[in-house]
């Protein structure tokens, strides 16, 4: 009973914009393919619920009512050709439902083409370095100091004290609301593996190999996904943070990137 | 002289040696049976203390008990001892226990190969744990071993390259030898499709071990060469490619998770129809599912790979074979439940764990659908999601079955039954605290928390904590396990007889209990109205 009951919790969860805290489930997240990717993962859960709820109830019925110590002798029968044939066409059927429209999604998210803007990417044990093709502007991404110092071992910091907790970097990658964003992605030694949930895209940083994804942002903000491949001995400590502003703000953004540069480099 | 005439002979001349003996130079199939049984129940502590260092840190957020290498390599070695070192290794135990007992024969077809596949285990076990020990410390790449990193290990390299390859060489062997005792040693006229489940389940585990096995010591061979011999296997700047591993890591690593499910199926097949008094529903089916089960687990390999760049015909092809795999998975669950269906039920202990392995295990397939549709593992890959699906599969899953297995056969090999309330609560301790410890991490990876870090962000820190104080109570339900089956073999519980339950099918049920030294010197009858599924 409690193992179906606690089954079905999640399904009465709303999206999981809610308290962050008790999240239950997958952000809808903050792009077109995200809300796709959202609405499959629920599709899916809700015909394993409903599977479940199936199985599941023949299961508990049976235990109740069919009991030695109720009385009744137990049947005779130990095989049905029909039943065999039922209960392996309709999963397949199912499956093919949900296939059907995960191939589609599958096949959106794999179309990198007609980008706007291309950033190439690379892990390092343990950090990021963000580079954008064509505009000389290109940097490193490592974990923001206040987290560095609570996160060594007994630090004596309370971890609750510090806003985004191993979610924080120095310098954010920063791409403009409603633009095609193309990563390049690659590795400077091990694999490593590029995540933001609220895009819902992950792909590996792969040594020696590039790979490509993309995303577009619908809503401006600042979003945090981590590392998502053990990398050694840091792994939990390289987060992923891209900031999304109004297309004007980020070509401010690129531009006071640029005249840092030359300062730099004119001292 | 036929065999039948000469090991009638021997039985008359002497029992078992005594002393050590008995135990290094053993070719008797219950002897080898039992150490492979107490070897994994030693793992399995073993392993589940290390469980417990992680879920220790996992406690709250902060770094309070181990640094984060140390952390790494208790996440690797959990794993590594789980799988190689107490889930195989129980089940081999229980194969050969069982399965001369099953089909009638005397022993297995090759006793004297039977002994070293066991001995290798501690030697190579010996091997892997000592690394803890060494400057550098164990491995701490994952038991996936993914190249570049595992080349990253210091000492412990070699020693675990040696260990992976002692323990496939065991798990080779023994292969071999159940294939060659269910092929050549059944007593005449059990044809095939007569076969219990649990020997059915074996013989296909069997050939899934004989054909991956040698594929993970190719790829760990290849890792060594890489490390040691200047190869490039997987190292991009001499031409090779770190993905490639992962083919050849995971065509190996699927196959595996049915070798260590497989032989839990064919527990449950032979438990739920004995206390449901009632044939098991759809017996050449569960053969069938099994076998298609088996083959497509060859062809599915790349879904635990979704991330690593692959084209997209290739993405669709395996997300499409792995959804198809739910479907003979289903059809078991079905015929497990049709079995059920209008018998005559008793809950015994062995039967709670096995109707709890049908629940859950389910619920551990659920997810794994899930994790098929590959926009959705985009989100779940390499996050908690994918721990709560592993887990729910092999603990109640194979861990379950395992806890099954030993209820249902104790009484036969001890003479003495258990202590049944005992157990009954060792069930539903474990039973509660698995699924406080695993439930929520389903939500910690849908919530953004990857795998394998030793600290993490606040808001995954209530169920963090749950599932923590859920491990720690799991952990200790265990030490209730051990103290029921050392009564049981000291002799604590009245006598068993030879059918021990109410009238359970399978020719393990016709010798007496505990079962005696050597069995079936001679082959039994099994025509028409003899005793099997």
């Amino acid at each position: 009973m409690i193992r179906k009951m606690s089954l079905c919790v999640p399904g009465l969860m709303a999206a999981g914009n809610a308290s962050a805290e008790w999240a239950v489930n997958m952000p809808v997240g903050v792009t077109a393919l995200s809300a796709e990717t959202f609405a499959l993962h629920m599709q899916v859960f809700y015909w394993c619920c409903a599977i479940a709820v199936v199985v599941f109830g023949f299961m508990i019925y049976s235990l109740i009512n069919h009991r030695k110590s109720l009385g009744g002798k137990p049947a005779g029968f130990s095989h049905s050709m029909t039943a065999e044939i039922v209960w392996t066409v309709i999963p397949i059927v199912i499956l093919l439902i949900m296939a059907v429209p995960s191939a589609e999604t599958l096949i959106k998210l794999e179309d990198g083409r007609k980008s706007d803007i291309t950033v190439v990417v690379t892990g390092y044990q343990w950090k990021w370095h963000y580079e954008y093709k064509g505009e000389d502007v290109s940097f490193y991404s490592s974990l923001a100091r206040t987290s560095v110092d609570a996160r060594r071992k007994n630090s004596g910091i309370d971890p609750f004290t510090v806003d985004n907790y191993l979610l924080d970097v120095d310098n954010r990658m920063v791409v403009p609301v409603g633009a095609k964003v193309r990563i390049l992605l690659t590795s400077n030694d091990v694999i490593h593996s590029w995540w933001v949930p609220d895009f819902a895209i992950k792909k590996d940083a792969v040594p020696g190999f590039m790979n490509e994804t993309w995303f577009r942002v619908e809503e401006p903000g600042i979003y945090r996904g981590q590392c998502a491949e053990l990398c050694g001995k840091d792994h939990g400590y390289m987060p992923v943070v891209v900031e999304a502003v109004a297309p004007d703000a980020f070509q401010e953004w690129l531009a006071a990137q640029k005249r840092d540069v030359d300062e730099l480099a004119a001292r | 002289m036929s065999s039948a005439e000469t090991s009638a002979h021997h039985d008359e001349h002497h029992g078992p040696a005594t002393g050590l003996k008995r135990w290094l130079y053993a070719t008797n199939h219950k002897d080898i049976g039992t150490m492979y049984l107490m070897f994994s129940l030693l793992m399995f502590f073993i392993g589940g203390s290390m469980a417990l260092v992680i879920r220790s840190e996992l406690l709250t957020p902060g770094l309070q008990f181990v640094h984060p290498e140390f952390f790494n390599q208790m996440t690797t070695m959990h794993a590594l001892i789980m799988v190689f070192g107490a889930v195989m290794p129980a089940f081999v135990g229980f194969a050969n226990w069982m399965i001369p007992m099953m089909i009638g024969a005397p022993d297995m077809a090759l006793p004297r190969m039977n002994n070293w596949s066991f001995w290798i285990l501690p030697v190579a076990f010996g091997i892997l744990l000592s690394t803890l020990f060494l400057p550098g410390g164990a491995p701490a790449g994952g038991w996936t071993m993914y190249p570049p990193l595992v080349l990253q290990t210091g000492d412990a390299f070699p020693f675990l390259i040696f260990s992976v390859h002692l323990m496939g060489l065991s798990s080779i062997m023994g292969a071999i030898n159940i294939i060659v005792t269910i092929v050549n040693m059944r007593a005449p006229s059990m044809t095939l499709l007569a076969m219990p489940m649990f020997v059915w389940t074996w013989l296909i585990t069997a050939y899934l071990l004989i054909a991956v096995m040698p594929v993970l010591a190719g790829a760990v061979t290849m890792l060594l060469t890489d490390q040691f011999f200047g190869t490039s296997f997987f190292l991009a700047a001499g031409g090779g490619d770190p993905v490639m591993f992962q083919h050849i890591f995971w065509f190996f690593g699927h196959p595996e998770v049915y070798i260590m499910i497989l032989p839990a199926f064919g527990v449950v097949s032979e438990i739920i129809p004995t206390f449901s008094r009632k044939a098991l529903f759809g017996h050449d089916s569960m053969v069938y599912a099994a076998s298609s089960i088996a083959f497509l687990s060859f062809i599915v390999w790349a879904h635990h790979m979704f991330t690593v760049g692959m084209p997209l015909t290739g993405q669709l092809f395996f997300m499409f074979a792995t959804l198809l795999i739910a479907v003979p998975t289903g059809v078991k669950v079905f015929n497990w439940v049709a079995t059920m269906w209008r018998g005559a039920m008793t809950f015994e202990t062995p039967m709670l764990f096995s109707l709890a392995f049908v629940f859950l295990f389910t619920i551990g397939g659920f997810s794994g659908l899930m994790l098929a549709i590959i926009p959705a593992d985009i989100q779940y890959h390499d996050s908690y999601f994918v721990v709560a699906h592993f887990h729910y599969v092999l603990v109640p899953g194979s861990i379950f079955g395992l806890f099954a297995a030993t209820y249902y056969w104790l009484p036969k090999w001890t003479g003495h039954m258990y202590n049944e309330p005992l157990g009954k609560v060792h069930f539903w301790l474990s039973a509660i605290f698995v699924n406080i410890t695993f439930f929520p991490m389903h939500f910690l990876g849908l919530a953004g928390m990857p795998r394998r870090i030793p600290d993490y962000s606040t808001q995954f820190a209530d169920f963090n904590w749950i599932a923590s104080v859920g491990s720690f109570g799991f952990g200790l339900s265990q030490i209730l396990f051990v103290y029921v089956v050392y009564q049981c073999i000291r002799g604590k519980g009245e006598t068993a007889t030879s059918k021990v339950w109410d009238n359970p099918k399978g020719l393990e049920w016709t010798v007496p209990s505990p079962a005696p030294y050597h069995t079936f010197a001679e082959p039994p009858d099994v025509s028409e109205g003899a005793a099997f599924s």
